[in-house]
């Protein structure tokens, strides 16, 4: 076992744990906390499959803004006791279990059982170029209808949470 | 020795928990975190295929590109929703989210 396979391990162990720790803790601002270090496990396992830059976007993106941004609501939306402030409907958690837990049998098997043809390890050289290159060329349409997109949900955040007066 | 199908087994793990808390929690704010988890999982998804299957390419991450760009505005606009039902109901519970129903 390199020392490669150690820290996969010991990052998917702590993105698993902190994932855990998202949906059953009691008090909602554990729980956000807990996604802040889920996001930034899942940043690290980008790191380990050659995608820096995705992985800066998502210490920029999710661990930074989307985290503030949930905390921000967090703090405007709760009025009762914090501590009991994200459980559990007893019928929708046993029913969770087995949905959840059936998917992720289920998934499991087909990957495990699958034959993946060829499995390279793509190492490319510049890979913030290649993703210019094609955000700028093939996909420059797709790069403006996401910034229509973001317009878009600003736009319609603000005016949603402004009310009516 | 870590191969392709330990990502998938890790992103199908993240995505299960996702999952489980989207049809386990009460509080609205919640289930937005358990969405987040599943789109971060699709990305996990996405990067691997992107590293062991497609050879010099880079389609995959430009795509992950694209789901978080998603993510974003529809994190922006849920809670923007969530605020403003709270202003009516003065609760985030699920259950009392009913303003559609008659």
């Amino acid at each position: 076992m390199s020392i490669l396979d150690l820290v996969f391990i010991v990052t998917a162990g702590i993105t698993i744990l902190a994932s855990i720790g998202v949906v059953t803790s009691k008090n909602i601002l554990h729980s956000a906390l807990f996604l802040v270090l889920s996001f930034l496990g899942v940043a690290t396992i980008y790191f380990q499959l050659n995608a820096a830059f995705l992985g800066l976007v998502q210490i920029m993106i999710y661990a930074g803004a989307i985290s503030v941004l949930i905390i921000f609501a967090i703090m405007l939306v709760m009025s009762e006791d914090i501590n009991q402030s994200n459980l559990t409907h007893k019928k929708g958690s046993f029913i969770g279990v087995i949905v959840a837990g059936f998917f992720t049998f289920l998934v499991s098997i087909s990957i495990v059982s699958t034959k993946f043809g060829a499995v390279f390890n793509n190492a490319l050289e510049n890979p913030v170029e290649d993703i210019a290159v094609m955000l700028m060329g093939d996909f420059v349409i797709a790069f403006e209808v996401a910034a229509i997109l973001l317009l878009v949900a600003i736009v319609g955040a603000i005016i949603i949470a402004k009310g009516a007066d | 020795m870590i191969s392709f199908e330990h990502y998938l087994l890790l992103s199908t793990i993240i995505f299960g928990i996702g999952l489980y808390g989207i049809l386990a929690k009460k509080n609205a704010v919640a289930v937005l975190m358990s969405v987040e988890l599943m789109l971060n999982a699709v990305n996990i998804n996405f990067i691997a295929i992107n590293k062991f299957i497609v050879q010099g390419e880079i389609t995959g991450q430009l795509f992950a590109i694209f789901v978080i760009v998603v993510a974003a505005a529809e994190v922006a606009v849920g809670l923007a929703l969530i605020l403003s039902i709270f202003r009516q109901k003065k609760s985030v519970d699920l259950n009392d989210f009913d303003l559609l129903k008659w």
